[in-house]
């Protein structure tokens, strides 16, 4: 944070630019300054507050969502990069009233405590099971380690997903 | 009653969690809601001279920029900003309030724009220039200084004396650094102006009435002007007991623009709010060589900020769980230019007990004993510091089992004399013991006639488990499936309950579901014995339950009545009743959890990179309502202990008096690679001494003796004895 600008520092922003996301299956169009996070986008812009901000710095994973398939922190992604995209929130996760197996497992398991971390576990998990790259509970400790439970539910969280493999 | 009570239920706010419907502080959107971004202090101490915001404010979309100088009014006195858990002595902190600079990180200013990213942006167009004073934030440095706030127990016999005759003795300090709670979720408040002075405040906090009670004082509010609603909290630990500075920044900005505003701390804004206080223990334990305790001062230095005094028992624990016929405690308090200090789970214990359960250690080891037989010579059925006895203690069941489950006999006690490859291999076990505390509580029941209740209070579920737990003892007392309880919580304007924290919210609000329960039945009774040839009509109040949706006799179940034949007939479509609950003063029977932990480390030899690669935590909590979700918080004490011992570290650069890892990558807690096998026993304690249902509450037990117990398998481990945390490789190989 400067403690010291000039005057005549330059306060002009940044023009908006059109960009479609399809967020859930829904398109959405948006008019957005190229400063804005995916998160923020999702959040503050389409009121999908499921996706949570716990940094905003790429260091805790509450923000992880799906885009085009894959795993990534929305609060390093500014969302102008993702116009034209996929985008799977954990509101997207369930069909009609029916659970997802994560989201169901990690009740059964009680794979969380205060719930702010969570939809960004449960993201991670979908995608970490649909890249086929987990096996053993010390891989999926490894490959779960972008996503900080600050509650401690890792044990839980551990034995969800291992829940939720053998039913995939 | 009792076919919820004590089973694994699933906590039944976990859809709204799992599928992110849920909605915690910042995530109440409004058309036209104002954002607000926070600028905060770059020294440490001494004022602000200038603070020129022209800039920031000739940005499009920035609707103010308030400080210190153009704020709306607040209470200029401390009682006014004296919360419920606010520490007796002192000035509570405000934000906004003068010129002067207290810590570093302090908010000086507030940026309002219709755009986050917009007041983001201004915020760093401010202009501040500040007239610093020498400053000091180093514990050590001031430990000189450091004065006498509480002694926890008399002295008993003469401590110095019967150590320096002791047989075998064991003295030393132990460091625990700060540590801040790093919460999940942003500290963040959304204040709805709901018009005609009227403000709706979505807080993140772990008490919603202490902290509308808060802004009634700070801002001079009519009660029914404010509600403050936290149903969902993502996570808090303590950092939500007392009301945070965003709360007053979101309200000051709301009575400023007469709008709806939002303020989230960044995470490394929430480094400028309490913290778990760095404080030095020093043990003298002393025995005869028969490993009887004879002597033991425990004497903690702990910081404080210079406007309040913030302190905690942490060297009294001793008393309650050990027989020494020699002890003395003191407790100091130094001044540093830092905020002040707050709870943070187990605050005390989890720190004054590390002291003591790793002097403990080092003593068995100076008279070869076992330290778990050295625990069990000198173990008390009483709590010697008040002279009294439990209400119930079963640390001896904690003992056998966690010692059982863990193959605690197949320790080799020689250090460095266990291995797995490459890796030392060290066991070291811990006691631990928290306050059982219990506080008055209301609640509400809404029976309806097709069997439904809706129960109510004003308690927060911080991550707890309380919706659930209420849910079930609810479905109990009113003997209805718990598909058909709906719980209510957080939101100031319904029954009265504490700030949730120090483990009193299970005790507390479960009783206050009971008596209002009770309510119920009586008045289903009453409308009961007005029906025609009543099956009940003689029964006492005494003789019913309520079960399977009807009231009947204890004594014969054909003699019964349905809730909807009751309501049918009487013409009501609900019975509501409200009533606070209270716990009897009774202070004969000492109240109190303990546990016995077991931990094994695996060290690598070459690179000392440490691992808790399993953990027996055996503990002894009264009845359990829930054993999933008590198990998940012993789990998560656990693993707070986990990083308690090896990673957590809040760093100073003292010449700056500033947080140099204010972030959540260079303060490190435990990840999901750091955890492994964690085993949670609940020895069965029944106590019908303590209250109606035996409960005790386990949020904080679980973390308490981790520490230590790690500590001492690090101990065990390599030979190495580490005094301050966090237990590093460094520390292990230096
Ligand atoms: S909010 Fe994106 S990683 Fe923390
Ligand atoms: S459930 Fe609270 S942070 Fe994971």
């Amino acid at each position: 944070m400067p403690t010291s600008t000039a005057p005549d520092a330059d306060t002009s922003l940044p023009g908006k630019i059109p960009i479609t996301l399809t967020v859930n299956g829904t398109e959405a169009q948006l008019q957005l300054s190229p400063w804005v996070s995916l998160l923020d986008a999702l959040r503050d812009r389409l009121n999908l507050t499921g996706t949570k901000k716990g940094c905003d710095h790429g260091q805790c994973g509450a923000c992880t969502v799906i885009v085009d398939g894959r795993r990534v922190l929305s609060c390093l992604t500014l969302a102008v990069m993702k116009d034209g995209a996929k985008v799977t929130t954990v509101e997207g996760l369930a069909s009609g009233g029916t659970l997802h197996p994560v989201q169901q497992a990690f009740i059964d398991q009680d794979a969380f405590q205060c719930g702010y971390c969570t939809s960004g576990q449960i993201c991670s998990a979908v995608a970490l099971i649909a890249e086929g790259r987990a096996k053993s509970a010390d891989e999926i400790r490894e490959l779960m380690s972008g996503n900080i439970c600050r509650c401690g539910a890792y044990p839980n969280i551990v034995a969800a997903i291992q829940q939720a493999m053998g039913r995939a | 009653m009792a076919a919820y009570i004590g089973t694994p239920t699933s906590r039944v706010d976990g859809r709204a969690k799992v599928t992110g419907e849920a909605k915690y502080a910042a995530e109440f959107n409004s058309d036209g809601l104002v954002y607000g971004a926070i600028v905060t202090s770059t020294i440490a101490k001494g004022r602000i001279k200038r603070l020129d915001a022209s800039a920031a404010k000739r940005v499009d979309g920035v609707l103010d920029v308030l400080t210190h100088e153009n704020r709306p009014h607040m209470a200029d006195a401390d009682q006014a900003w004296k919360d419920d858990v606010a520490p007796e002595k002192g000035s509570p902190f405000r934000p906004l309030y003068d010129d002067g600079i207290r810590f570093s990180r302090q908010p000086i200013a507030l940026v309002l724009a219709r755009e986050w990213e917009i007041a983001v942006f201004a915020a760093t167009l401010l202009d501040v220039e500040y007239a610093s004073e020498a400053h000091v934030t180093d514990l050590y440095a001031e430990r000189d200084k450091a004065f006498v706030v509480e002694k926890p127990a008399k002295p008993r016999g003469d401590a110095p004396r019967a150590y320096a005759a002791s047989e075998v003795r064991h003295e030393d300090e132990y460091f625990v650094p700060v540590e801040h709670h790093n919460p999940m979720e942003l500290f963040a408040a959304t204040v709805v102006w709901e018009g005609g002075g009227k403000l709706t405040v979505y807080d993140k906090t772990q008490g919603v009435q202490n902290v509308q009670r808060y802004v009634c004082s700070a801002f001079n509010k009519k009660p029914e002007d404010v509600r403050v609603v936290s149903a969902f909290m993502g996570g808090g630990f303590g950092a939500g007991l007392r009301p945070q500075y965003e709360v007053a920044l979101a309200v000051l900005g709301a009575l400023a623009l007469q709008r709806s505003v939002r303020v989230v701390l960044s995470r490394a804004q929430m480094y400028g709010l309490g913290y778990r206080p760095a404080t030095i223990e020093r043990l003298a334990v002393g025995a005869s060589k028969d490993g009887t305790l004879n002597a033991m001062t425990h004497e903690a230095t702990a910081v404080t900020s210079e406007y309040e005094d913030f302190s905690r028992n942490d060297t009294g624990w001793g008393g309650v769980l050990y027989n020494s016929p020699n002890v003395n405690f003191v407790h100091r308090l130094a001044r540093l230019d830092v905020s002040t200090p707050c709870d943070m789970r187990a605050p005390g214990a989890a720190t004054g007990v590390y002291g003591l359960e790793s002097a403990m250690d080092e003593l068995a080891v100076a008279l070869k004993l076992d330290p778990v037989e050295l625990r069990l010579k000198s173990y008390s059925d009483r709590d010697r510091n008040e002279d009294r006895p439990y209400t119930s203690k079963q640390l001896r069941e904690c003992y056998a089992q966690g010692a059982a489950a863990f193959g605690w006999s197949r320790r080799n006690p020689e250090p460095r004399s266990m291995r797995d490859g490459k890796e030392l291999v060290g066991w070291g076990m811990a006691s631990g013991v928290w306050e059982a505390l219990q506080m008055p509580a209301a609640a509400r029941i809404v029976l309806t006639a097709n069997g439904h209740a809706d129960v109510s209070c004003a308690a927060s579920d911080i991550g707890t488990g309380t919706y659930t737990i209420l849910a079930q003892v609810a479905a109990d007392a009113l003997g209805l499936p718990i598909e058909n309880i709906s719980v209510k919580l957080g939101d100031s304007t319904l029954p009265d309950a504490p700030v949730e924290g120090g483990s009193w919210m299970a005790a507390s609000a479960s009783h206050a579901v009971i008596a209002t329960a009770e309510e119920v039945r009586t008045e289903l009774l009453a409308a009961a014995k007005t029906i025609e040839n009543s099956p009940l009509a003689d029964a006492k109040a005494e003789d019913v339950v309520l079960a399977d949706g009807k009231i009947m006799s204890k004594h014969d179940q054909s003699r019964a009545v349905s809730i909807t034949d009751i309501m049918r007939h009487s013409g009501a479509d609900r019975i509501l009743k409200e009533k606070k609950h209270e716990f009897g003063e009774d202070s004969s029977h000492a109240r109190n959890t303990h546990s016995a932990v077991f931990v094994e480390v695996k060290i690598d030899e070459e690179l000392g990179i440490i691992r808790v690669t399993r953990v027996v935590s055996a503990v002894a909590a009264g009845r359990i309502l829930n054993t999933k979700t008590a198990a998940s918080q012993i789990i998560g004490g656990v693993v707070w202990g986990i990083g308690m011992a090896l990673h957590e570290e809040t760093v100073f650069d003292h010449r700056f008096g500033r947080i140099m890892n204010a972030n959540i990558a260079e303060y490190h807690v435990p990840v999901n690679a750091d955890i492994h096998d964690i085993k949670v026993i609940f020895v069965d304690e029944p106590d019908e001494k303590i209250n109606k249902l035996g409960v005790k509450g386990v949020g904080e037990i679980g973390i308490v003796g981790v520490p230590a117990a790690i500590a001492n398998a690090v101990y065990h481990a390599t030979g190495t004895r580490v005094r301050d945390l966090p237990i590093t490789l460094d520390k292990v190989l230096g």
